[in-house]
């Protein structure tokens, strides 16, 4: 008995567990009003949307995780202008995926080198830095990708939109990211120094840990990330349109917040924000499926972050 | 005198205004016929909602926090306000003092539970928006004939946008930097420790601010219905933005409660001109939002060189 709740708590403490059971009751009571039909394709559709929100949330996770005051504002901007490039570069080619690939990486390492480089040289906030980036290369992406009519490289779209058994398998490469991440979290001396300095910058630098070093690689992860998530999007959407990366921006805060990541920084969850992004994507689901209108699918969106980040909490309140 | 002139605080302080004028200096060279009533008061129509909603930034900025939901929170009071505001006002009135509240009640959440304000604030913009369209559904209404009436004020020789942007910034001026508990309130982002020692309760400043926040909110929401007759949920989305940058042109910095209504006003005058200036130019609007990023990043690095210089001095 006390090893039932010594593992209860154990489990309790595990801020990741809240998304997932969030994720089952919402899908049960999808299921319950369906009586049971479609069960199975809303995971499916479940698996497949979410593993594009959990791409820009491991990045954003590694920001946020540097400590308060770190986001990064331009994941949006980033995944409009990448898919767009990638996919005129490629041109519908089978033969120009790989560069493809690699030009949509370069979109990403070019973001992330400015984003640092505004936060460095000019010494604002990371979020200011950020957002008047994302200007730039929105506005990039709007001269670049108008009237953008390209069809993906079949492989692309199909690699994307493949499927065993219901399972995506871009989902199944996605959830090893995921555990590749997660290693490099816990278990690499970046990772460690990213929590080192989300805890305490100064304690950190005076431990020896190169700062702006960990800084400029996770601004340079997070935008990399967006810009693989804007190329594979393109191809499961059938193309890049300029307002793909819009819903990213809330979206891939939402699932660190709700994944059980400290927005004080300092401590990360990778695990959850799989269970935050599928949540996230069955809540949409179930409000759909109960004939929610579309304004009341965007209030409950809204107020269930506003719920979960009042739960989660700040740090406590020193008076 | 020089040596004032070239001081640290006082480039500071000009940079917003020069900014300004630099920009309008810039429009008049390539089209001299803008430099009429007319052609200023299309200019800068606008500016006057923009001008509203980035003073509501500014309250939340002077706090420490930041506000990402302004811009639906203007699309809900645009929508308000062109659908039960002219249908039944006293239900108007009411809608939009609840939503002045319910900014006043999420200042002491965050407060409360010491939350990060843009993931409130992220959320709550989903809200706002969703509220907007339970509203009104499709583009559409009409704003209230006394709103129409006020935006379409003609002074002769001043354009409009400038007077009304001058009240606007003499009012907060006045309010948030001269008055003493103004003065309490700017402390509150700058050392809020001190203040809560002085007695004054953080709980409460929050709550103003945020609720003043609101207010400003609304003014731009019905500024902007006054001007565009119609409203539509998404009318002010890009308002969220525009208000930051607002902010940031006009010198306030993100911490420490050092702000400014009037380079606030300001920057919101400049950020609307730059829109002008690439029509101007014959540049494709596609490069507009680029444009204000560019000001932006120029701005703040002339701010970091000074900075340096006072620095090094």
């Amino acid at each position: 008995m006390s090893t039932m709740t010594a593992s209860f708590k154990n489990l309790s403490q595990k801020p990741w567990i809240w998304s997932y059971l969030g994720m089952i009751v919402v899908w049960l009571a999808t299921v319950v009003f369906t009586k049971g039909q479609g069960g199975g394709a809303i995971i499916t559709a479940g698996l497949s949307f979410a593993t594009f929100t959990v791409i820009v949330g491991i990045g954003q996770m590694f920001v946020i995780s540097t400590g308060p005051g770190n986001v990064d504002l331009s994941i949006p901007a980033n995944i409009a202008l990448s898919g767009a490039v990638a996919t005129k570069v490629m041109d519908g080619s089978n033969d120009m995926l790989l560069v493809g690939f690699l030009v949509a990486m370069g979109c990403g390492l070019a973001v992330g080198i400015f984003n640092y480089a505004l936060i460095r040289i000019l010494k604002i906030p990371p979020i200011i830095a950020t957002l008047s980036a994302s200007f730039l290369v929105l506005s990039t992406a709007i001269a670049y990708g108008r009237g953008l009519k390209i069809k993906p490289p079949t492989m692309l779209a199909d690699f994307t939109t493949w499927q065993i058994y219901g399972i995506p398998i871009l989902a199944v490469f996605v959830a090893g990211l995921a555990i590749v991440m997660s290693v490099v979290l816990h278990r690499t001396v970046y990772g460690r120094s990213v929590l080192a300095i989300g805890q305490n910058m100064r304690a950190a630098w005076l431990a020896g840990i190169n700062v702006e070093r960990v800084r400029f690689a996770t601004y340079v992860l997070s935008a990399m990330l967006a810009s693989l998530c804007g190329l594979l999007l393109s191809g499961f959407s059938g193309g890049a349109s300029l307002n793909m990366g819009e819903e990213y921006l809330l979206a891939s805060i939402a699932v660190v917040v709700i994944g059980g990541t400290s927005v004080a920084g300092g401590k990360a969850n990778v695990p959850g924000i799989w269970g935050a992004a599928l949540f996230m994507f069955l809540l949409v689901t179930m409000l759909n499926t109960f004939g929610a209108s579309a304004g009341i699918r965007l209030i409950m969106t809204g107020l269930i972050i506003v719920t979960v980040i009042t739960m989660a909490g700040g740090d406590e309140q020193q008076s | 005198m020089l040596n004032y002139l070239s001081s640290p605080k006082f480039l500071r302080s000009a940079l917003p205004a020069a900014s300004l004028l630099l920009l309008l200096a810039a429009i008049f060279y390539i089209q001299p016929r803008a430099m009429s009533q007319f052609g200023m008061n299309l200019m800068l129509q606008y500016a006057v909602p923009i001008a509203l909603a980035t003073i509501a930034q500014m309250f939340i900025i002077t706090v420490n926090d930041l506000d990402l939901s302004i811009g639906p929170f203007v699309g809900l009071t645009a929508s308000i306000g062109a659908t039960l505001l002219a249908t039944n006002p006293v239900l108007g009135v009411l809608a939009l003092i609840a939503c002045i509240a319910a900014y006043a009640g999420l200042g002491a959440l965050i407060y409360w539970r010491n939350l990060p304000s843009i993931v409130v604030t992220l959320g709550m913009s989903f809200v706002w928006l969703g509220i907007a369209v339970l509203v009104l559904p499709s583009p559409g209404g009409t704003a209230p004939g006394w709103v129409k009436a006020i935006m379409s004020f003609k002074i002769p020789g001043i354009p409009f946008p400038i007077v009304a942007a001058a009240i606007i910034a003499l009012v907060v001026h006045f309010a948030l930097m001269r008055s003493s508990y103004g003065a309490v309130l700017r402390g509150a982002g700058g050392n809020p420790k001190a203040i809560a020692r002085a007695g004054w309760s953080l709980l409460k400043i929050k709550m103003v601010m945020y609720a003043a926040a609101g207010l400003f909110g609304v003014l731009a929401g019905l500024s902007l219905i006054g001007l565009t007759s119609a409203a539509d949920a998404h009318i002010a989305d890009r308002y969220t933005l525009y208000a930051i940058a607002g902010v940031i042109l006009g010198g306030g910095e993100f911490v420490g409660g050092r702000v400014s209504p009037t380079g606030a006003v300001l920057g919101a005058l400049t950020l609307t001109l730059t829109g002008s200036f690439l029509i101007f130019l014959k540049i494709s609007p596609d490069w507009q939002i680029g444009a204000q990023g560019g000001v932006l990043i120029i701005v703040l690095a002339l701010r970091a060189l000074i900075n340096r210089r006072e620095a090094s001095a």
